[in-house]
């Protein structure tokens, strides 16, 4: 493949991968192209990142592009390749002492910080370890590569290596943890890359990226982030917030003085002689809303709560006052978790699961329980400068959905939403009753970050 | 004219006045210069974004001039004012008529330039910093597209003052809002993380003179578990080289759990965060 097909190949694929790269920044990542040193790897994804991607968020999927796109070996100064490797079948099939070997030698690796002889035994071992046949022929795997080397069982000899010996716990321990660990993450970075590499060589790049890439984080399901996503979905959620807020404040800022208060400019005008050189008006009608939160806590829909009161809380100065209610399948006032000194909605999120009374039998989501629980004991919470907002799934298990309670609670409000996690073609599957509920109070899909930032902005 | 010659070139004079670059960061420097656009960099606070202007103006003997943004900035502010005190001085101790008068105080000095304006009339190399970008209201990003696009200033009474020489500039953002996607597409693009931690004991090495390697490293270690606590204010490089600071007066040797208790003030400002990483770390005597 010719440089330019690479490049118009690479910048097509970033499009398709969302990444608005317009004309102007394609020419600019071709001019940069023309001033520099084309051997040095690095280099050209440092050159090709500054001139196309303009969100941080987009880094990871420009990333995985350009693995795929510019393969370690392609540029002619890079280290040669290793002669090709026998495909698996003719190859000896690798054996216990074949891995116990690698091993070894990943050991002596991860003690040192050399990102170059780490690569090559990540590519080493794919070749070695990570063919297979399958239905479709044969094929790469970045797991079983995992397997052989498996080094999670590795980490409790190289803690000691560092330490001196011992494992003495405390922070120097977290500290040689997170630097292998750390060191592991490139190796299984530098491994998928090279199974992808090589799959893109069988089967096309296009199809390989397909599966590769996925969405940047503010469009992540929430419901279906992995342990990894919910720790980056954090992070970009004060960013959010932060952007949130300081959008509102222009807003009211902008609108900041009320009507013209007739009397009072006239009355001011007397002293310079009946010309009304200031107007006065008057004080803005201070009509914040008071948001009422009623979430499902219960384990499936728990993160989509969590991030949803972490806006919410970020966002509190825009609103009189923000009180907080979880169910599962009965429902209890939380808002004093969150009201600490120092707030901390991750904290609280810990601390209403395990301290508030959210579970009465089943430990089962039942909405209709929680929302006749609301109407019997906090039903004066809901007046006419309310905003309500209820989140969840709407899967109730079976159980009576309780609508009139649900009428009850919505009719008294300025506002009332439902925000929904789930996608919108899985409502009414199985024992969720979206539907249902969406004829008494209007039930909106909120699925990623972007969209749930788009509805709270909205909302304050 | 180009300022470096290669990325390569940017990293040694970068480091040469003390500044510790990456690739990704040597590379965005050298391609700004070179392609003669903006180069526009986020990241968190105290990760070294104001610093890298500084160090790019350090290292190639040019003039810094400073944009510092903040709400209600404005043109006057921005790019250029007349001195209208002097003008009415001139009116009324003039003896000419009123044309001649209009004429001569719409001129040279009477304008008073902004650091734009500044910026674009030298003739001898600059770093133009536009700081905190993320800080001026959004109509200013207008103003600085216009600027930035073309390199000319047009005062209506004087004409268009176009620039001769192109300084290098570097707009920075906390990102507490996003900037307009037609700046963005202006300007060449540097995010700037929290280094690695090996980057940053180099870091720490440079900026603190007379600090042992070792100590270094259990600083810049700590300071990632830290980071890695999603904590309210996270500690960046300049709270790094602080708990250094600290360290080395203290003529601690070693950081161990007693003395992070004792100094952890330094690195964490937020009484939730320390009570958090005091708790989540296992520190003595603090409780949680
Ligand atoms: N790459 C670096 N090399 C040396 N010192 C650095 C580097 N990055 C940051 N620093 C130090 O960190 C401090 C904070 O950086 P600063 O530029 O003020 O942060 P920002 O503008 O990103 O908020 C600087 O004063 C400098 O001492
Ligand atoms: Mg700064």
């Amino acid at each position: 493949m010719s440089l330019l097909d690479r490049h118009t190949g690479f910048v097509r694929a970033l499009r398709h991968g969302g990444l608005p790269v317009s004309l102007a920044e394609g020419l600019d990542a071709a001019r940069a192209l023309t001033v520099l040193d084309l051997a040095d790897r690095e280099t050209l994804r440092a050159a090709y990142a500054a001139a196309l991607v303009k969100r941080h968020t987009h880094r990871p999927v420009f990333d995985t592009l350009f693995e795929l796109w510019f393969p370690l070996g392609v540029s002619p100064e890079e280290a040669p390749e290793p002669p090709e490797e026998t495909p698996a079948e003719s190859a000896p099939a690798p054996d216990a002492a074949d891995a116990e070997a690698f091993r070894d030698r990943l050991r002596e690796l991860l003690l040192t910080d050399d990102e170059i002889a780490l690569r090559a035994l990540a590519r080493e071992a794919v070749g070695r370890f990570a063919g297979f046949e399958g239905a479709s022929g044969s094929s790469w795997s970045a797991q079983l590569v995992g397997r052989a080397l498996d080094p999670k069982t590795l980490m409790a000899g190289l803690l000691r290596a560092v330490l001196g010996g011992r494992l003495p716990g405390g922070v120097a321990e977290r500290n040689a943890r997170r630097m292998i660990q750390a060191r592991v993450d490139r190796l299984n970075a530098h491994i998928l890359a090279d199974v992808r590499r090589r799959l893109a060589e069988e089967r096309g790049i296009e199809r390989v990226a397909e599966t590769a890439v996925r969405p940047a984080v503010e469009n992540l399901d929430i419901l279906r982030a992995s342990r990894a996503d919910l720790v980056a979905l954090r992070r970009e959620v004060q960013p959010l917030a932060q952007r949130l807020a300081t959008r509102l404040t222009i807003r009211q800022r902008a609108g900041r003085s009320g009507r013209l208060d007739f009397r009072r400019t006239v009355r001011a005008s007397l002293s310079t002689g009946g010309v009304p050189l200031t107007t006065r008006h008057r004080p803005r009608r201070p009509h914040k809303p008071e948001l009422v939160v009623l979430c499902d806590a219960s384990e499936s829909v728990a993160s989509f709560a969590h991030f949803t009161l972490l806006l919410a809380y970020a966002l509190r100065e825009q609103f009189a006052r923000v009180r907080v209610f979880a169910f599962i399948d009965t429902l209890d006032e939380v808002t004093r978790f969150f009201e600490r000194p120092g707030g901390d909605v991750g904290e609280a999120m810990r601390r209403l699961t395990a301290e508030a009374n959210l579970v009465r039998l089943s430990g089962h989501s039942d909405y209709g329980h929680a929302f006749k629980v609301f109407v019997e004991h906090y039903g004066d919470v809901i007046g006419p400068k309310t905003s309500l907002l209820i989140l969840g799934d709407a899967r109730n298990n079976y159980q009576d959905p309780a609508l009139a309670a649900l009428e009850t609670m919505v009719a008294p409000a300025r506002h009332a939403w439902w925000l929904n996690p789930e996608p919108e073609r899985d409502w009414d599957t199985g024992d969720s009753i979206a539907g249902v509920y969406g004829r008494h109070i209007p039930l909106i899909e909120c699925r990623n970050l972007t969209q749930l930032g788009r509805f709270v902005g909205e909302l304050a | 004219m180009t300022m470096f010659a290669s990325p390569e070139d940017a990293r040694t004079r970068l480091g040469a006045v003390d500044y510790l670059t990456d690739p990704g960061i040597a590379t965005a420097v050298f391609l700004a210069d070179a392609l003669g656009k903006p180069l526009l960099i986020e990241g968190p606070a105290g990760v070294g974004k104001t610093e890298l202007a500084k160090a790019v103006a350090a290292a190639t003997s040019s003039a810094l001039i400073r944009l510092q943004c903040y709400e209600g900035l404005d043109e006057s502010r921005a790019l250029y004012e007349w001195d209208y005190r002097k003008q009415l001085l001139r009116i009324q101790a003039g003896v000419d008529g009123w044309d001649e008068a209009r004429a001569g105080i719409f001129a040279e000095e009477f304008l008073l330039a902004r650091p734009l304006l500044t910026a674009i009339r030298r003739d001898e190399p600059t770093v133009l910093l536009i700081d905190e970008t993320d800080k001026a209201d959004v109509e200013v990003e207008g103003l600085l597209l216009e600027v930035l696009s073309d390199f000319q200033v047009t005062i209506p009474e004087l004409g268009t003052i176009t620039a001769s020489r192109r300084p290098f500039v570097v707009l920075t953002s906390n990102a507490t809002r996003e900037l307009s996607e037609a700046l963005k597409r202006r300007c060449l693009y540097l995010y700037i993380d929290y280094p690695t931690p090996e980057r940053e004991r180099d870091i720490v090495l440079t900026r603190v003179p007379g600090i042992r390697a070792h100590l270094a490293e259990q600083v810049v270690r700590t300071v990632a578990s830290l980071r890695a606590l999603e904590l309210k204010k996270a500690p960046s490089i300049a709270e790094s080289l602080d708990w250094a600071h600290t360290l080395l007066a203290l003529e601690a040797d070693d950081l161990d759990e007693e003395t992070i208790a004792r100094t952890l003030g330094v690195v964490l400002k937020h009484v939730a965060d320390h009570t958090r990483a005091a708790k989540e770390l296992g520190l003595p005597g603090l409780g949680g």
